[in-house]
């Protein structure tokens, strides 16, 4: 049994289909959906780096290098964001977060 | 053979159903050491394809910072979970039918997909054989030349991102003595000390 392009990458969709729904089903715990966001990220880079490993080409392992650093940085905004309105409203409930437009 | 197939199921298997366990857990804690679990066996799955160097830094980066840093804010949060969940039933039927249209097509198209031929010589940077460079050396090749600018960018975004985490949680809270060194370095002598005569038998 030869483990191809098309297992790696069923993984990936599999895993990508599980952050959205993530985000579909915790509606209200943004810790919840933060997490299932660096899920979909991971998905991402299982395909990049499949691409990259059966194309014979770098470039895909560097690009998801790049997508490594900008899913970090995006955790520690987005908590630290999460922790301001924590402060703020006591409450990390994000249906009422447009309370906070300006 | 068997052993690489045997390793990819496992490895894959495992991350999936810690998938599963990251948006379905009703307790935070629980789901954020399922996001590691899931974290470890996906750098499985890139120690399988011969990415090393990304299955080492998925494990230190993701889960030795962002897997923790999830960890501390989830303890430190006193917040009750139970009532996040409210709207879990409700949603579970359109969020598992977009899901499952989702990977429906996500599959097929990963399984009914084939590389053109033509593409298959035209690679922008090809893999050196890992016999003669491995991973790790090929990659720093490849990112300290020719994508230096794109690496010194992703620098900046760590940079930006750092000092606006750090302005954002940083708070003034009045009635707490901090010391100044600036203050402390503007007195003069003059203005703090005084002369007082004491006559003999006085006090002051």
């Amino acid at each position: 049994m030869e483990i191809g392009l098309a297992h790696y990458l069923s993984v990936a969709a599999i895993l990508f289909t599980l952050g959205l729904m993530g985000i579909f089903l915790n509606r209200k715990n943004v810790i919840v959906i933060l997490m299932s966001v660096e899920l979909m990220l991971l998905a991402v880079n299982i395909n990049l780096v499949s691409f990259s490993t059966h194309l014979n080409d770098l470039v895909g392992q560097v690009f998801a290098i790049f997508v490594l650093t900008v899913a970090a940085a995006e955790a520690a905004i987005g908590l630290a964001i999460l922790v301001v309105y924590y402060r703020n409203r006591a409450s990390i409930a994000v249906d009422q977060v447009n309370m906070m437009k300006g | 053979m068997i052993i690489q197939a045997l390793a990819f199921y496992i490895f894959a298997g495992i991350t999936i159903a810690c998938g599963v366990m990251v948006i379905t857990a009703k307790n935070p804690v629980h789901a954020v050491l399922f996001l590691i679990l899931a974290f470890f066996n996906a750098a499985g799955l890139f120690v399988l394809q011969g990415a090393e160097f990304l299955a080492m830094l998925l494990v230190i980066v993701y889960v030795g910072a962002v897997a923790v840093l999830f960890l501390f804010v989830v303890m430190m949060l006193d917040v009750n979970f139970e009532e996040l969940r409210a709207g879990f039933i409700k949603y579970l039927p359109i969020g598992a039918a977009v899901a499952l249209v989702l990977a429906a097509e996500l599959v097929m198209l990963s399984i009914g997909w084939k590389i053109d031929p033509a593409i298959v010589g035209t690679t922008a940077s090809p893999t050196p054989p890992p016999a003669d460079v491995h991973n790790t050396r090929a990659l720093g090749q490849l990112l300290y030349t020719k994508y230096v600018y794109l690496f010194q960018g992703a620098g900046m975004v760590l940079l930006v991102a750092m000092v606006g985490a750090i302005t954002l949680t940083l708070r003034q809270r009045a009635g707490v003595k901090k010391q100044r060194i600036s203050d402390q370095l503007a007195r003069s002598s003059s203005a703090e000390i005084e002369n007082v005569k004491v006559r003999p038998g006085e006090g002051i």
